[in-house]
């Protein structure tokens, strides 16, 4: 069995010290959960690994011998493989051809081997997927399955995981559950990275706390075993914040309620007496290859009302928060905002009347990466007054006001002129919440609006969220996160095939009808709408 | 180590200009050593008649006008996300039309009105000419190049036909268009030889600039080149706006075409095709569609192109020199960039 560690490695990058003087030990046999928040230094130490970058002090050992894992086919060729957050199959061809891509290029590619390699793993794995299926036709979680087995592929000695829950469904993370317990009883030495403390409870047999590139701290087996579900989270939560009350790092950090999801049920006073301020009927799009369309979206907001909209991922979300944004066309169906049609109004006339759209897609649609902060804080108002005076720009006033949303939003950003690509997801997200949740918003839509964040900025974008709706605007969150649903929601609902399966009070025993709703079983419960 | 500052400031924006002309001159000269020519006698020869002759100047400044006006077309295109490479049947297309209609209106009409329909006519016709290609793009997502690319082929094949079969004077041997006579043509300027389409092409080229950075128009075509998707998130009319990017491009270059026949020529032969579009394309891209950078290059472009041209007949070197030369520019300006790129990165904090 393998055993590879880590001796006082350091990595440092422009400005940054990314590793320092980190130490780990990785066991074949054992799930290793590497725990922390953005920028901790967790794919810093994969990279290492995975042979993308050399430490710059301290050394690898594996196998009792220092090594030099200077590009990623010496890490192969040592049996490590890698699974990063970002799928890098070529979606144009099958299966096994992606998994025979890499062989020596004098090499005839040996088809018949590749397959009863395939076999062999595919068997060991409990993995059914057909090999000679294009990637294009595979869901998400498939497709993560195939860049593990394409990890495993020449050895099964040691596997890293870069986050590989955040694009799965609650099924594709059991199914990715039980595949690595499966590689676990083989031998194999597990690394996950995660920012998600339960899935660390879950998954992880030791957890290895990064803070600040720092190793904060480590709960070995025996520890995790001897410790309750409650004392585990407050010895994670006391090694990623640290403990003094008046430190730093500690203000603003999340309340240990919060961060495990605890707090949940909630309903804001609603006067559903008056007419509500958005209300949807029979609502439908065009259908088109590889998207679920809407079929059939009834449903009323009103104003301070928050709206979960929960479901697996791909059943009709994009297309609901699109649509209500008037960046995609109605099939049928109505839209109407406080009394008035809106169905045929497209984005900009959305906007006048108050309706608002986070995407999230954050650098792929909701900003350009290459522009300014400034010009993505107007992004949506481009040639309105005041900014645009007959339509000649006024870059004085756009970035006087660029400076004051910095400011009020606490963007880290350089200065206003800074391209958004160049900021955190976190700061990204702060110039959208920013752009969208201004004071003149009524309807607000936020799909996943924490996705990618780290815990602290998670919080913050749900606190925005709560204010908005404090301050009297209606808001749609999809999310397939359920906690933070349950969290901020005072109904929910759940999507199901492009359908709207049905809207729940958000109360004790919600959790359990958003589940029977989820995978299409129609309730009784499901009426209370 | 001593630590190269010159990251920021205007010092180092010429640095980097200049740098990468000076290496390509240099690299050039090699060559020409290498062919046993003498390189500064070229380089001298090229700056004497280009540049330092008063013939040649002149020369030099009426060879811009069309180029400035192409490249304000390419601008518009380039920051838009489209790749308009359509611009010599654009060009030549618009060429033949005010070189057709001008022989018909002048007399009938005032010389300025001739001048003005003729111009308007030449921009109306390189637009159309990218009406099919902006469609395509806009509706179904063609790609522009393959489309302006065919375009162009079929635009210089029709100029060729329209001038032999329809638009031709019987009275010359040459398949050419009826003549505009000199004193008709665009007027010159300061008693020289340089006619004020100059003048013009310099106040749109610096208009284009203006609208591209200044207005909200401007900076909606330059969401719409840098992140479609964000676009359309933003709400814009993407298919309209792809459309109006390729007929103020193409409708530029129409009009770099009217102004080069009712400034210089009068006439257009059925040979002629002076195969400008893709040549102002590195010119463009040196200057990084900065519009005002654009003149500088064009400057230094015609100068090259017109020294080139004597030292062809002078010193026997290929008048293809120039090309060499344009091509070692922008190689050099390539690597120039990518170091700067790299080295700021280990800089930054």
């Amino acid at each position: 069995m393998v055993d590879a560690s880590l001796r006082k490695v350091t990595k440092r990058f422009p400005g940054i010290v990314a590793l320092d003087e980190v130490s780990l030990e990785f066991r074949g046999g054992e799930i290793h959960v590497l725990l922390g928040e953005n920028g901790a230094g967790k794919s810093t130490l994969l990279g290492l690994l995975a042979g993308m970058q050399q430490p710059d002090a301290g050394e690898i050992v594996i196998d009792g011998k220092p090594v030099l894992i200077d590009s990623p086919r010496r890490s192969m060729d040592l049996g490590i493989g890698a699974v990063f957050q970002q799928l890098l199959l070529v979606p144009s061809l099958s299966v096994i051809e992606n998994l025979m891509l890499g062989g020596p290029w004098w090499q005839p590619v040996k088809r018949a081997a590749a397959l009863r390699r395939f076999g062999e793993l595919a068997t060991a794995l409990a993995i059914r997927i057909d090999p000679h299926a294009p990637v294009t036709a595979l869901s998400l979680g498939e497709q993560q399955q195939v860049e593990i087995l394409r990890a495993l592929w020449r050895e099964e000695k040691m596997l890293l995981l870069d986050e590989p829950t955040s694009m799965l469904t609650p099924q594709g993370v059991a199914d990715l559950g039980r595949m690595l317990r499966r590689l676990k009883e083989k031998g194999v030495a597990l690394i996950l990275i995660t920012h998600k403390l339960l899935e660390a409870y879950e998954f992880g047999d030791r957890i290895s706390v990064l803070r600040q590139g720092r190793l904060a701290g480590e709960i070995d087996p025996e520890h995790m075993r001897s410790l309750s579900e409650g004392e585990r989270t407050a010895e994670v939560l006391r090694l990623m914040f640290g403990t003094a009350a008046n430190d730093e790092r500690r203000r603003g950090a999340p309340d240990l309620a919060a961060l495990t999801g605890r707090k949940a049920h909630r309903a804001r006073p609603i006067d559903r007496s008056k007419p509500p301020v958005l209300n949807v009927s029979a609502l439908a799009t065009e259908r088109l290859v590889g998207e679920t369309a809407l079929r059939e979206v009834s449903f009323e907001l009103w104003p301070g009302e928050v709206l979960g909209i929960a479901g697996v991922d791909g059943n009709g979300q994009k297309h609901l928060a699109e649509v209500l944004a008037g960046q995609r066309a109605v099939a049928q169906g109505r839209i109407s905002l406080a009394g008035c049609d809106v169905t045929r109004g497209r984005v900009p006339q959305r906007r006048l009347v108050g309706i608002r759209y986070v995407t999230d897609e954050r650098l792929g649609e909701g900003t350009v990466g290459t522009f300014s902060v400034a010009i993505n804080l107007l992004l949506k108002e481009i040639g309105a007054p005041p900014y645009w005076r007959h339509g000649v720009t006024d870059w004085s006033l756009i970035h006087a006001s660029a400076r004051d949303k910095i400011r009020d939003h606490d963007i880290r950003t350089p200065s206003e002129r800074t391209p958004v690509g160049k900021l955190s997801g976190g700061n990204i997200q702060k110039v959208l919440l920013a752009r969208e949740l201004g004071a003149d918003a009524r309807v607000a839509i936020l799909n996943k609006p924490t996705y990618g964040l780290d815990l602290q900025n998670q919080r913050l974008a749900l606190e925005r969220i709560d204010a908005a709706a404090a301050r009297g605007v209606a808001v749609i969150v999809i999310s397939t996160d359920l906690d933070e649903l349950l969290e901020i929601s005072d109904r929910i609902g759940v999507m199901f095939q492009g359908r709207l399966a049905g809207i729940i009070d958000n109360t004790a025993d919600a959790e359990r009808k958003i589940g029977s709703l989820m995978t299409g079983a129609k309730s009784a419960a499901a009426k209370s709408a | 180590m001593r630590k190269l500052r010159i990251a920021d400031g205007p010092a180092a924006a010429v640095l980097r200009v200049l740098l990468p002309v000076v290496l390509a001159l240099v690299v050039g000269g090699v060559l020409l050593l290498a062919l046993g020519k003498n390189p500064l006698d070229y380089y001298a020869f090229v700056v004497e008649r280009g540049i330092l002759r008063r013939g040649g100047l002149q020369e030099t400044l009426t060879r811009m006008a069309p180029i400035l006006l192409i490249a304000a077309g390419l601008i518009v295109a380039f920051r838009a996300g489209i790749w308009n490479l359509g611009g010599d049947g654009q060009f030549l297309l618009a060429a033949v039309s005010a070189a057709g209609l001008a022989p018909v209106l002048d007399g009938v009409l005032p010389r300025g009105a001739t001048l003005l329909l003729c111009m308007a006519a030449g921009a109306l016709v390189g637009a159309i000419w990218s009406l099919a290609p902006a469609m395509l793009k806009a509706r179904y997502g063609v790609n522009e190049i393959v489309t302006t690319l065919m375009m162009s082929f079929l635009g210089v094949s029709l100029s060729n036909v329209l001038i032999k079969l329809v638009l031709f004077d019987p009275a010359t041997t040459v398949p050419q268009t009826r003549s505009l006579p000199v004193d008709e043509r665009l007027p010159r300027m300061f008693g020289s030889t340089v006619h004020s389409g100059l003048l013009i092409a310099v106040v749109v080229l610096v208009l284009i600039h203006l609208l591209m950075t200044r207005t909200a128009f401007g900076l909606k075509l330059q969401v719409l080149g840098a992140n479609r998707a964000a676009a359309v998130h933003a709400g814009e009319r993407v298919e309209r706006l792809t459309v109006l990017a390729f007929v103020l491009s193409a409708g530029l270059i129409g009009l770099a075409g009217a102004v080069e026949v009712l400034g210089v020529w009068g006439t257009v032969r059925a040979d002629w095709n002076p195969a400008y579009g893709l040549l102002v394309v590195p010119l463009v891209f040196l200057a990084r569609l900065n519009g005002y950078a654009v003149i500088g290059f064009t400057f230094f472009f015609s100068a090259l192109m017109v020294g080139g041209e004597s030292a062809a007949h002078r010193i026997g070197i290929p008048q293809y020199y120039v090309l060499v030369l344009v091509s070692l520019l922008l190689i050099f300006l390539a690597l120039v960039e990518y170091l700067d790129q790299s080295r700021r990165k280990r800089l930054a904090v």
